[in-house]
C-alpha cells in the first residue's frame, strides 16, 4: 500500500519521532521491500470502539509485515502513538501475536518491533492485556528458536505498562532520546500517589527517570540512536548481529545483573545520583548532550554492555 | 480462599512454604514427587525487590532440574507505582519474572497460575498471566484498572460505564470478565481438594498458547483468534 | 458517532494506476484518509466515519470542492475522522489524491 509518500521519507532527515507507524516502517526497510499483512483496505477494526463514541482506525493502530533488510528477510510490526496513544486494544494485539506466531514457520533473520505505545487500551483493557501476555510467550519461543527479536524506542507514545514489559521481554533495545520506557506512566504514580511522589508536570524530571539516555547508561536498551530513521536501521541491523541466546545462562545472568543495579543504585533518589555513581563526571550535564557526546560518556563507563537479557 | 486454606488443602502432611514481605515461596508434597510454590498474597504490590526474589525462587526451581510443577498463587495488588522503581528498571525486572516462568515452562516444569485474590496490570502479567495455564478460585478479582480510574481516563461517566460493564466483557474489571477473554483457562471448585484439581489441570495442558481460542469461543474476545490467524495466513502466501 | 457518504459523477478519472493508498493518522483534530481505485471511472465516493454530529454540510462542501478540483473519477474514499477541521480534511484529501496519481 502507498502510504505518506508525500512526507518526507528520505531515513537519514526523516525523524523517527515526528513519523507515522507507516513511514518509520517504510523508510526503514529495504526499499520498495514492504508487503503489509493485513492492510487498511481489510478494514480489521476495532469492534469495541464505537461503544464508546471514539473513532476506529482501518489498521487498529498498528502495522505488520514482512520486509527486508539489508537484503535479509524480516518481519516488522510497528505502533502508531498517535491512535489511542498507541494502545494495545484486541486486533491490535491480535496482529502483533500473528506476527510473532508465523515468525517460528518463517524464520526470519529477525523480528523487529517499533514499539509506541502507552500500554493497555483501557476501553478494551482485558483483550489488551491477554493479548500482552500472549504477546510476550511469542516472543520467548522466537528467541527461543534462535530468531532475534529487536525493540526499537523513540516514538510520540513512549513505551510505557505492558509495552514495557513486551520490551523486557526482547533481545536487544534500541532507544532515542525521546524513547521512555517504564511501566507506571508519570500521570498513572502521580495519580495513585501523589505528586510528591512523582510530578507529572516535571517533564525533566520524566525524562530523566524514564527517558533513552537513562535506560542506555543503566543497561536497560542496548543501542542509543539520534532521532533519525537511518540511525534506527543502523542499530537495529547491529543488534541483530548480537542477539543473547534465549537459555538458563542468559536468564541467570539477567538475575545477576538486576540484582546488582539494585544493589548499588536502590539508595539513589535520582537518575542524576546513579550516573554520578556510574563515573559520569558532570551528571546534570547528561540531559543536555548531543548523541556524539553522550556515546562518548557510553564508551567511557562502558560497564553497560551485557548479553544479560 | 486464602492462602492458608490453600496450603491446607495442597499439602495436608506439611511443607516448607514461607511468606515475606507478601512474597510466597517454598515446596511441598505433589503427586510422586514435589510442587514448587512462588507466588504474592495479601494485595501486595510488586516492585523490582519482589520480582527479583520470585525470579530467583523460579530460576532456583529450573536449576534443579526435577521437571516439578510449579504454582504461581496470587492475591497482588498492580506493579508497585513509584519512582524508585521506574527508576531502577520495574519494566526489566517484571519481564525477567515472566521471562523465568516462560522459561521453566518451556524446561519441562509445568507452570499453574492460580489468582484467589486480586491483581492488576504489570504484577498480573509478570506472574499469573506468565504461566501455561491460569486457574482462578471462586471470589478471585483479576482486573487491568478499576471502573472510577477508567472512567477518569476515558471521561465517560461512572454509572455509564457500570452499565456497559454488564454487558462488555472485554473492558469490565471482574473474574467472570476474564474468563471469557480467555486469560483465566478454568475456575476451581473451592470444595473440593485442590491437589486432584492442579492434577488435572498438568494432564490436560495443550500445546501452544490456547487463549485467543478460548476467547473466542467464550465470546469475550470475539475478533483476536480470526486476527492472528490472518496474519499468519497472508504471511504465508506468497 | 456519524456516518456520511457522498456520491459524484466526475468528468474525468483520476490518472495513475496506484490501486489504493493511505494517509494520516486518526487522532485529535486529524483524519486518516483510504483511497481505493474500485469505482466506474466517472464514479467518486466519499465516506466518512466521524465522532462530531451535525457538520455533514461543512463535509458535503468540502468533499464537493475536493471532487471539482481533483476530479477523482475511480475512487473510493474512506475517513476516518477524529475531528478534523474543515482545511485539514482538504489538505489531506488532496495528498491522498496525489498518492494515487504517483
Amino acid at each position: 500500500m502507498a502510504g505518506d509518500r508525500s512526507a518526507r521519507t528520505d531515513p537519514d532527515t526523516l525523524s523517527w519521532y515526528e513519523a507515522t507507524a507507516r513511514q518509520r516502517v517504510t523508510a526503514l526497510a529495504d526499499p520498495s521491500s514492504v508487503r503489509e499483512f493485513l492492510p487498511p483496505t481489510e478494514r480489521r477494526m476495532s469492534p469495541h470502539l464505537p461503544l464508546f463514541d471514539l473513532p476506529r482506525a482501518f489498521d487498529d493502530g498498528i502495522v505488520v509485515g514482512e520486509a527486508t533488510l539489508d537484503g535479509a528477510p524480516v518481519l516488522i510490526a510497528a505502533q502508531e502513538g498517535r491512535f489511542m496513544g498507541g494502545a494495545f486494544g484486541e486486533i491490535h494485539g491480535a496482529k502483533l501475536v500473528g506476527l510473532l506466531r508465523v515468525a517460528l514457520e518463517l524464520k526470519p533473520k529477525a523480528v523487529l518491533i517499533l514499539f509506541d505505545t502507552g500500554g493497555v487500551r483501557l476501553q478494551e483493557a482485558n483483550a489488551g492485556e491477554t493479548a500482552i501476555a500472549e504477546t510476550m510467550r511469542a516472543i520467548v519461543d522466537v528467541r527461543a528458536a534462535g530468531i532475534p527479536v529487536i525493540g526499537l524506542i523513540g516514538g510520540r507514545a513512549g513505551c510505557y505498562g505492558g509495552g514495557g514489559l513486551i520490551a523486557g521481554t526482547c533481545s536487544r533495545l534500541a532507544v532515542s532520546e525521546g524513547g521512555r520506557i517504564s511501566v507506571s506512566g508519570p500521570e498513572v504514580i502521580e495519580t495513585n500517589k501523589g505528586a510528591e511522589e512523582f510530578d507529572s508536570r516535571d517533564r525533566a524530571l520524566v525524562w530523566r527517570t524514564m527517558g533513552g539516555k537513562h535506560r542506555r547508561l543503566t543497561g536497560g536498551a542496548d543501542a542509543f540512536c539520534a532521532d533519525t530513521v537511518s540511525a534506527f536501521r543502523r542499530a537495529a541491523l547491529d543488534l541483530i548481529g548480537r542477539a543473547p541466546a534465549f537459555d538458563l545462562d542468559t536468564l541467570e545472568a539477567e538475575q545477576a545483573r538486576l540484582e546488582d543495579r539494585i544493589a548499588r543504585f536502590g539508595d539513589c533518589h535520582d537518575a542524576t545520583d546513579v550516573w554520578r555513581r556510574l563515573g559520569v563526571n558532570d551528571p546534570e550535564a547528561v540531559p543536555a548532550m548531543d548523541t556524539d557526546a553522550f556515546d562518548a560518556i557510553v564508551a567511557r563507563v562502558g560497564e553497560m554492555d551485557h548479553d544479560a537479557r | 480462599m486464602t492462602l492458608a486454606e490453600i496450603l491446607t488443602s495442597m499439602f495436608p502432611d506439611g511443607h516448607d512454604v514461607t511468606v515475606q514481605d507478601g512474597l510466597v515461596s517454598g515446596t511441598g508434597p505433589f503427586a510422586d514427587g514435589r510442587i514448587t510454590l512462588v507466588g504474592i498474597d495479601g494485595d501486595t504490590p510488586l516492585g523490582v525487590d519482589g520480582a527479583l526474589r520470585l525470579s530467583r525462587s523460579v530460576l532456583d526451581a529450573i536449576r534443579a532440574g526435577d521437571r516439578a510443577p510449579i504454582l504461581v498463587a496470587v492475591d497482588s495488588d498492580s506493579q508497585r507505582m513509584s519512582r524508585r522503581d521506574e527508576l531502577l528498571g520495574l519494566n526489566e525486572c517484571l519481564a525477567h519474572l515472566a521471562k523465568a516462568l516462560l522459561l521453566a515452562d518451556r524446561s519441562g516444569h509445568p507452570t499453574i497460575g492460580l489468582i484467589y485474590g486480586h491483581s492488576a496490570a504489570g504484577a498480573f502479567i509478570a506472574t499469573a498471566l506468565a504461566t501455561r495455564v491460569l486457574a482462578a478460585l471462586p471470589g478471585a478479582n483479576p482486573s487491568v484498572m478499576d471502573l472510577p480510574s477508567v472512567a477518569r481516563v476515558t471521561k465517560l461517566p461512572l454509572d455509564k460505564l457500570n452499565d456497559m460493564a454488564k454487558t462488555t466483557p472485554v473492558f469490565a474489571p471482574g473474574l467472570d470478565n476474564m474468563v471469557a477473554t480467555g486469560a483465566v483457562h478454568v475456575v476451581l471448585d473451592s470444595e473440593k481438594p485442590l491437589p486432584r484439581q492442579i492434577r488435572d489441570l498438568i494432564a490436560d495442558l495443550e500445546p501452544g498458547d490456547v487463549r485467543d481460542r478460548l476467547g473466542a469461543e467464550r465470546g469475550g474476545r470475539p475478533a483476536a483468534h480470526d486476527v492472528a490467524r490472518a496474519v499468519i495466513d497472508q504471511a504465508g502466501r506468497r | 458517532m456519524e456516518s456520511l457518504t457522498f456520491r459524484h459523477t466526475t468528468k474525468k478519472p483520476l490518472p495513475g494506476s496506484v490501486p489504493n493508498a493511505i494517509t494520516g493518522v486518526v487522532a485529535s483534530g486529524n483524519l486518516e484518509v483510504l483511497l481505493e481505485r474500485v469505482l466506474p471511472p466517472d464514479a467518486c465516493e466519499v465516506a466518512i466515519e466521524t465522532p462530531i454530529a451535525g457538520y455533514g454540510d461543512v463535509w458535503e462542501a468540502v468533499v464537493a470542492d475536493f471532487v471539482a478540483r481533483a476530479q477523482p473519477g475511480g475512487l473510493r474514499i474512506s475517513i476516518n475522522d477524529g475531528g478534523a477541521r474543515p482545511d485539514t480534511v482538504s489538505l489531506r484529501l488532496l495528498q491522498g489524491a496525489r498518492l494515487m496519481e504517483a
